[in-house]
């Protein structure tokens, strides 16, 4: 290997380079220069979003999330694999949907583990809402239909006040105790708590409360996100809150979610069809070496010229000729 | 022969420390062009150095402390100078064809580092405890389920994505790094297009 590259630059000019030297400049360059744009800019960090923070300030949309948990009417109670055998967010390529294929690996089933688990765990404690959590177990899916949709109905026409919720009264059966009881445990921070995945002391799976907190019916979180400009037809694939830069390197990534079709006739695929095509765009940038025609964009581009230009320089003029001047007359 | 004697005659040969830091270069390595690649493994340092005191204080110090935002800061700027000078390397390494005369695998390398990169700096994003880690953690899990990579790779697993940040992925970006190195030391650095007889470069 080291008599192939000697051979590869023999007649090659040399000359002394410190490459240790280069090393630590670069280093402290780098060093300084961070260092000078985390004390003027500092790093964005807006808190995180809580149940208890949603419940009190958007109780109607808070609500209407945790009745359509329970009703199977939110974006993750019909979602799909991996968190159950809905179809709603189902994405294919082709006729092939790995997304299917793979299938259900984190089980949730939004009815019970965002609303009726919850509460069942805390009904001991309260006999009101015991009874309807009982009331309502214990009567048929067609009869639970009913009561949600109706709720559904009224809760359109529900006033806040404060961190309050008026509800106008309907026929519901026990949903609306069960939504208050609800209210109740999201404004009191218990609900943060619930959620958690983990059967253990120790938790940091925060699957369930995220699909809880930003389902896409939660309108609270889904503004916030727009007055950030995080949405996908916003780049927020590559924005964060504040104004820094974000992950600017996923621009490419970013693209494929504002222009058709992506955004149009593959609308419905437009997650899988983005992944599809960085992944073809990143074999070819991977294999750009041995990829005819491509492998020799560089030189037609020129660029090259303007980077070895002192190299040029002195390659001519050690190849060209020595300019012969005239020689003065010169009297004997 | 014992499989020691036969790696230390095999590292003797190819990779001899003299090679390994050469106190000369072709003279077309001097240009400015050449620094964003170290300058890349000094951002790659500070971003080692910031993530392990952020980690020796676990992941929530730097919401309560001053201190400790600052290391966020200074870990923060650091990705930025990272990736920035990163992808002025490839663009550069690009228009240089650098992977003439059997140097393809080299730049296969430089790619793998820069994906890699990518996810390491997708996890952090959603390791940061924080709105913008709730979002983005929320929506891309769409674009992982949807190629069936969530199933394994829980986005909204915050324990599994702050594992895979603060240990395996810069462990393999750190790897990768070493390695294409290694193969610039080994191969040397790839010449200028060559010139014609006149002097000129040659250009089809």
């Amino acid at each position: 290997m080291m008599a192939r590259k000697h051979a590869y630059y023999r007649g090659v000019r040399m000359a002394p380079y410190d490459l240790i030297r280069e090393f630590l400049i670069a280093l402290s360059v780098v060093t300084v220069l961070v260092i000078i744009l985390a004390s003027v800019l500092s790093s964005p960090d807006e808190p995180p979003l809580t149940l208890k923070g949603i419940a009190r300030a958007a109780p109607q949309s808070y609500v209407q999330t945790a009745l359509n948990e329970l009703d199977g009417s939110s974006g993750i109670s019909d979602y799909g694999p991996p968190y159950n055998n809905g179809s709603g967010a189902v994405q294919s390529i082709g006729p092939i949907s790995v997304q299917q294929l793979v299938g259900v690996h984190i089980p949730v089933n939004t009815a019970q583990d965002f609303v009726l688990g919850p509460l069942a765990e805390v009904a001991p404690t309260n006999p009101a809402w015991k009874a309807a959590l009982n009331r309502y177990t214990a009567a048929s899916p067609k009869q639970q239909a009913a009561w949600t949709n109706a709720y559904n109905t009224a809760l359109a026409k529900a006033k806040t006040q404060g961190t309050g919720l008026i509800v106008p009264s309907c026929a519901c059966g026990p949903v609306p105790t069960m939504m208050a009881a609800m209210l109740t445990l999201g404004q009191r921070g218990a609900m943060d708590g619930l959620l958690l995945t983990s059967r253990q002391f120790y938790q940091t799976d925060y699957t369930r409360p995220l699909l809880f907190t930003a389902d896409p019916d939660n309108n609270f979180v889904a503004a916030r996100a727009t007055a950030f400009n995080l949405q996908g037809n916003q780049w927020g694939v590559m924005n964060e809150t504040g104004n820094y830069p974000g992950q600017a390197w996923l621009w490419l990534y970013s693209l494929f979610y504002q222009i058709p079709p992506y955004t149009t006739a593959w609308a419905a695929n437009t997650d899988a069809l983005a992944v599809f095509s960085v992944t073809i765009l990143t074999l070819i940038l991977m294999f750009l070496p041995w990829i005819p025609g491509l492998n020799r964009l560089p030189r037609y581009l020129g660029v090259y010229r303007l980077i070895w230009k002192d190299w040029y320089r002195e390659e001519r003029r050690r190849t060209e000729p020595p300019v012969e001047t005239a020689t003065p007359e010169v009297q004997v | 022969m014992s499989l020691t004697r036969r790696t230390q005659q095999a590292l003797a040969e190819n990779l001899p420390y003299e090679e390994l830091l050469p106190y000369e270069q072709p003279a077309y390595v001097h240009s400015y062009v050449y620094l964003f690649g170290v300058a890349s493994l000094a951002s790659f340092i500070l971003l080692i150095v910031t993530g392990i005191v952020l980690a020796a204080f676990g992941p929530q110090w730097w919401h309560f402390s001053a201190v400790g935002h600052f290391f966020n800061s200074l870990h923060f700027w650091s990705v930025q100078a990272f990736f920035f000078f990163m992808v002025v390397h490839l663009w550069a390494t690009f228009f240089q064809g650098a992977w003439r005369d059997g140097r393809g695998l080299t730049w296969v390398v430089g790619v793998v580092t820069f994906l890699v990169s990518i996810l390491t700096a997708f996890t952090g994003y959603i390791s940061q405890q924080n709105f913008d880690a709730q979002w983005i953690a929320v929506q891309a899990k769409d674009a992982m389920n949807s190629v069936g990579v969530g199933a394994f790779f829980n986005v909204l697993n915050f324990g599994q994505m702050y594992g895979f940040h603060i240990f395996l992925l810069p462990l393999a970006v750190g790897v990768l790094i070493a390695i294409h190195l290694t193969m610039v030391r080994m191969r040397g650095v790839v010449k200028p297009y060559p010139l014609d007889e006149k002097g000129r470069e040659v250009t089809s």
